[in-house]
């Protein structure tokens, strides 16, 4: 840089004069303008804004000023150089902008092109509706438990109450398991309902005990649209001290409350099983006809086939013979018990017309039911 | 049990205007289940009355005989004129009384009847058979009506033809209830009102010249009363209104006497036996038979009786089966008219016996014979011992009001001691058992209504009245006061749970693994779980392979299918064929169930007695009698895995999907698996992996693709793929607890690597070869190819790895890197002979 020159006249610089400086500004500012895309706005920076550009130039130029001047030809610089910038950034956003809207525009795809590259899965209707009411009883403080499938006899009918001659021991109910000489006479039994593991549980510890009992159970029906010879229930038992009916209908109704819904009336009737005194049978109202088929044949219903309730489950205060067998004192606690069939319920609350589907595994019927019911 | 609404007004006076459903309403509240109400003759509208018949003229022109007829039917058809009608049907004569029905009137189906032309006659009505009418499908004939009745009564009254009739599913407990007497009392307590008891009757008491019988057995039979009759007219056929009650039970009538003795039971629920008096040779004996004794039963089988069988014998032997049935020799006589003379000739004398006898031997006996009896149904759920006299008594009358018999003075009673029965219960039981308040006087009063007497104050002596034989214990008296008093009237409350444990482990891991194949695209079955010995035939398994020792059933359901799975694979195989039958074409099914695996010790489980809890012994064998039942998850894949589309091609389903699916159930029980080439039926010998739970030599399982013998066998599609998973066995050691990783924030070191190996070394001895050379420096390494052919050399394989390094406290240098990467291919080449590839 050269050394101050304190004789030097400002207006003999040419490219400091004001007038240039402008036009500089205005070139450059009109340059930017015209760039009809980012390639030409760079070309124009390059040439307006660069090394060699006209205010770049000038601006080296102040360096040789005496100290009075160069201020002033500082700020004229810079308050051009200040414009031509802004005027670049403003443009450069414009194209930019201009560019994203092109591009974006040239991407654009069919988003309603069906896509199923991934397949689809299910679980069965049925262990959801399990789990559902297993989840209900859990979240009351319940336990589930489990046990075998192939079971002993006497967890399975005696211990319940079920004596030898009982009708339900029967070879029309019960698929018996052959003996090491091929004879019925193994003591052991396809469980008949999940009431064996009922006892287990109250074999196993001390009450309070609160538990369901969710499994497959098998009886020897024929297949056909309201049978099958494998089954699921859910049974439930709570043995404590003070259990009563009360405790039991209060049950029920939360159950029924939390799977079905408020709506519907329950009727609760009397009925007969060996390990439940008293026992009962519940009813719904029938979601389809709400009664109104009953005695009316120009509105018959499919569903309660006009009876107007459909059948829930069977529940009972646990037989105190039942206690003994199972080491519970009966003179100081109390149960109850209840016993559900999953297919009956999964028929009424999703309107599955045919047993036969839940036990095909056909994909089209399971698939809709997706991972949750 | 059949109720007609009719016969139960005769012992309960029934509001005039309750009908059917609010009788059945109300029992179903009080424990009946009442199946169905049926109204007869709903649809049945008149004129439906008695006709004469004028005259018969024989048609002979037409397919069948065919007569026409002019018949008296009164003033009922307006003008007193003979009706003209044209009937196809020959079991009647001129001047029988018949049933006619009139122009204008409508039969049950519906069908209106109208006046018509036909056979070149006209027909003005029909005369008409039981089955029109719909009085029952066993009689096509005309029905014939005794002379007395005048032409144009109304014979819808007559034939009591309209009518409700409940149908109650009795259970087990309720024995009196397949009584109209039993379900009379029941009405009569739901509606407050008294009950007329049939049973209520005047018997002459017992004496010593009744017809002998001799009870050898007391304990088989506690109660037997015989009474005789004789004179009695083989004529005499059953009235209308016995053969339309009988009807109405869905019995079918079959001479006088015997639709008496059926009558009665219907009527007060004892099984009554009416023997021909001059076919019994000597006194009546009970006794147990001998092994192999023979009888035949009157329904004409010859049976070898069992020494448990309770009998009842004359001179000759055996001539019934107690509370079972009868026997041939000694049955009442058919009533056969002579055709010559008309004379009717049959049984004149019977013995009717009125027994009471022990619920477990019938039901044995019936059971052993197959051949449950109405008999055999009240005796094994229960008859009323002191209904027997009764019982006994009202077939008497009936013999002497209609079959026009003489009673003879002669009663045998034999009734061994029985003792009384009497049940302590505390008053507030009912309460306490409901979990509401009834009080003293209600559990009284309702325990009253059920025929117990009833002494005490806070604490109850309850002696159940001789029908309810179900009154045994404490909570059988407490369910009868919460009964009557209504279900419906008891609170609800809840109990107060205390904390729960929620799911299990094993529990929370058997839902995550079922989500986890589902969100990989799997869809759940169930499948039944009996086969035989055609699917292990058909999957290919050795004569001793483990699998085909199974747990048989006495009973199956089909006899192709004795036994128990030991594997899943046979039942979802089925089903993924009958998804691709049904035109499912890509599938991807999942099953978790148990298998059965016999002990290698099969023993019998014993039964212990059920007054007190098993001894620790008698449990543990209890358990050790049952086979081994582990929990199994398993996979089947056919067709596409992915399907192609306009994103590109799709992806064949195929052993890899069959591993990966075991490996997700894996990951989803916290457990990794360990890959090693296996051969083992059913599957491809060439691709079948064993997994084992990594770093334990516990086999857990297979997968890959199915061998194309089984393919064949099984008409499953190309390439089916299947794995088979040991849930329990995978989750023996619990899932493993995560140690939280240190993740580096340092610069990733990429390094490639290309390996030629042998075509038959695994790759998964290669990479586990690499990562111990590598060391702690390497943070993941990924097979990207695998390539054979010419390049690589005959027999050879080509692995190419990226192994990612880095260090958890510095920016590795290349030279680390690249050491690193020396030594984990030196490891490689030391261990599976591999060569770094381009080397």
């Amino acid at each position: 840089m050269s050394a101050p020159n304190k004789s030097y006249d400002p207006v003999e610089v040419e490219a400091l004069k004001p007038e240039e400086v402008e036009r500089a500004r205005d070139e450059a500012i009109a340059a930017f303008a015209a760039a009809t895309g980012l390639e030409e706005l760079k070309q124009a920076k390059v040439a307006h804004t660069g090394d060699r550009s006209a205010l770049s130039l000038a601006n080296r130029e102040i360096g040789a000023l005496p100290p009075q001047a160069k201020a002033t030809a500082g700020k004229l610089i810079g308050q051009a150089r200040g414009a031509v910038n802004q005027a670049l950034a403003k443009r450069q956003a414009e194209l930019e902008a201009e560019r994203d809207a092109r591009v974006l525009v040239e991407e654009a795809v069919d988003v309603t092109l069906p896509f199923d590259r991934a397949p689809r899965g299910a679980r069965h209707p049925l262990t959801t509706l399990a789990e559902r009411i297993e989840d209900t009883f859990v979240a009351m403080g319940y336990e589930i438990a489990e046990g075998p499938e192939v079971e002993a006899e006497w967890l399975n009918f005696d211990a319940l109450n079920l004596g030898p001659d009982h009708p339900a021991r029967s070879m029309q109910d019960t698929f018996f398991v052959a003996a090491p000489d091929g004879s019925p006479d193994s003591g052991v039994v396809l469980r008949t309902q999940t009431s064996p593991v009922q006892i287990r549980t109250m074999l196993d510890r001390e009450p309070p005990i609160y538990a369901i009992c969710p499994g497959r159970v098998y009886r020897t029906d024929e297949l056909d649209a309201t049978h099958t010879p494998v089954f699921r229930q859910v049974e439930g038992i709570a043995v404590d001290e003070g259990i009563t009916f009360a405790d039991l209908k209060g049950t029920i109704e939360q159950l029924v409350s939390k799977l079905i819904g408020d709506e519907l009336e329950l009727r609760w009737r009397p009925s007969y099983f060996p390990f439940t005194e008293p026992s009962a049978e519940v009813d719904l109202q029938c979601f389809v006809c709400r009664g109104a088929s009953v005695g009316n044949p120009d509105r018959p219903c499919r569903t309660c086939s006009s009876e107007g309730w459909i059948e829930l489950g069977g529940c009972g205060v646990v037989n105190p013979r039942v206690l003994i067998a199972s080491g519970v004192d009966p003179n100081r606690y109390s149960g109850f018990a209840f016993g559900l069939g999953l297919e009956r319920i999964l028929m009424n609350r999703h309107n599955v017309a045919d047993m036969r589907d839940m036990v095909e595994g056909d994909v089209r019927f399971t698939l809709p039911f997706g991972m949750e019911i | 049990m059949r109720v007609p609404l009719s016969w139960l007004r005769e012992y309960v006076d029934l509001p005039a205007g309750e009908t059917g459903r609010d009788v059945a309403e109300r029992l179903i509240r009080a424990g009946l289940e009442v199946e169905t109400v049926e109204q007869l003759g709903g649809d049945l509208k008149g004129p439906l009355v008695v006709g004469q018949v004028l005259s018969i003229e024989e048609l002979t022109e037409f397919k069948k005989p065919i007569r026409h007829c002019w018949v008296n039917v009164g003033d009922a058809n307006g003008t007193g004129e003979p009706q003209e009608i044209v009937c196809g049907a020959r079991n009647f004569a001129v001047g029988d009384k018949v049933v006619v029905v009139l122009p204008g009137a409508v039969l049950p189906g519906p069908f209106p009847i109208a006046a018509r032309q036909t056979y070149g006659h006209t027909s003005a009505g029909m005369i008409c058979s039981a089955r029109e009418l719909g009085m029952g499908d066993d009689h096509d004939g005309i029905i014939v009506l005794p002379e007395h009745y005048e032409p144009g009564t109304d014979a819808i009254e007559l034939l009591q033809l309209v009518d409700e009739v409940l149908d109650i599913a009795v259970t087990p407990d309720r024995g009196y209830c397949l009584s109209m007497r039993g379900v009379a009392r029941e009405a009569a307590a739901a509606y407050g009102l008294p009950l007329a008891d049939p049973a209520l009757l005047d018997v002459p008491p017992a004496n010593s010249y009744g017809y002998l019988v001799k009870v050898a057995d007391p304990v088989g039979c506690d109660r037997f009363v015989a009474r005789t009759v004789t004179g009695i007219d083989p004529a005499a056929k059953s009235p209308i209104w016995l053969q339309r009650r009988l009807q109405k039970m869905h019995v079918r009538p079959i001479s006088l006497t015997v639709d008496i003795t059926n009558y009665v039971m219907l009527e007060v629920g004892q099984p009554l036996h009416a023997y021909d008096r001059n076919r019994v040779d000597g006194p009546l004996q009970v006794r147990r038979a001998s092994e192999g004794e023979l009888l035949t039963t009157l329904d004409g089988v010859k049976r070898k009786l069992s020494a448990e069988d309770l009998l009842i014998c004359d001179n000759s032997g055996p001539i019934g089966l107690a509370g079972v049935m009868g026997g041939a020799s000694t049955e009442i006589l058919d009533p056969v008219a002579d055709p010559e003379t008309g004379e009717v000739t049959g049984s004149t004398e019977v013995i009717i016996e009125a027994a009471h006898f022990d619920p477990v031997a019938v039901a044995r006996s019936a059971k052993r014979h197959k051949l449950p009896s109405e008999a055999s149904k009240r005796f094994e759920r229960g008859v009323d011992p002191e209904a027997a006299r009764a019982a006994a008594q009202r077939a008497v009358d009936l013999l002497v009001l209609i079959a026009g018999g003489t009673a003879e003075a002669g009663v045998t009673d034999i009734a061994a001691p029985r003792p009384m029965r009497t049940i302590t219960i505390a008053a507030d039981l009912p309460d306490r058992v409901a979990g509401t308040e009834y009080g003293r006087e209600t559990v009284t009063r309702r325990l009253q209504e059920v025929g117990c007497a009833v002494s005490g104050s806070d604490v109850l002596e309850v002696t159940p009245p001789t029908w309810r034989l179900d009154l045994t214990d404490p909570n059988d008296l407490a369910e009868e006061v919460i009964r009557l008093e209504g279900y419906d009237n008891v609170p609800a409350r809840m109990p107060t749970v205390p904390p729960g444990r929620g799911l299990t482990e094993a529990q929370r891991m058997h839902r995550r693994v079922g989500v986890a194949l589902a969100a990989a695209g799997y869809v759940e079955v169930n499948n039944y779980p009996f086969l035989g010995d055609a699917a292990f035939d058909a999957l290919g398994l050795d004569k001793d392979d483990a699998r085909r020792r199974t747990v048989k059933l006495v009973n199956p359901l089909n006899d192709e299918e004795p036994a128990l799975r030991t594997t899943l694979l046979p039942g979802l195989l089925a089903t993924l064929r009958r998804n691709v039958g049904r035109g499912n074409t890509d599938l991807a099914i999942f099953e978790a169930g148990l298998v059965f695996r016999p002990k290698s010790e099969l023993l019998v489980a014993p039964r212990p007695p059920v007054d007190r809890r098993p001894t620790a012994e008698e449990l543990a064998a209890l358990d050790s009698a049952l086979p081994d039942q582990p929990r199994r998850i398993a996979v089947a894949l056919a067709g596409e895995r992915q399907p192609s589309g306009w994103w590109g091609a799709g992806a064949p389903s195929g052993w890899a999907d069959a591993v990966e699916a075991a490996r997700t159930v894996a990951r989803a029980a916290g457990v990794e698996l360990e890959v090693r080439q296996d051969q083992h039926a059913p599957w491809h010998p060439g691709r079948c992996a064993a997994l084992y739970a990594a770093g334990t030599d516990r086999l857990v399982g297979h997968a890959g693709e199915l061998h194309p013998r089984v393919l064949k066998a099984m008409h499953l599609p190309e390439r089916t793929s299947a794995m088979e998973l040991d849930l329990d066995a995978l989750s023996a050691d619990g899932a493993r607890r995560v140690e939280g990783p240190a993740v580096s924030g340092f610069p990733v070191a990429t390094q490639d690597v290309a390996l030629i190996v042998d075509r038959d070394v695994p790759a998964a001895r290669v990479e586990l070869a690499l990562r111990e050379g590598a060391g702690e420096l390497l943070e993941a390494i990924r097979l990207f190819d695998v390539f054979e052919g010419e390049q690589v050399g005959e027999g050879k394989k080509s692995l190419a790895y990226a192994l990612r390094f880095r260090a958890t406290d510095r920016t590795l240098t290349a030279d680390e890197a690249s050491a690193a990467r020396a030594a984990a291919v030196a490891s490689a080449e030391a261990s599976t002979g591999a060569v770094l590839r381009g080397a």
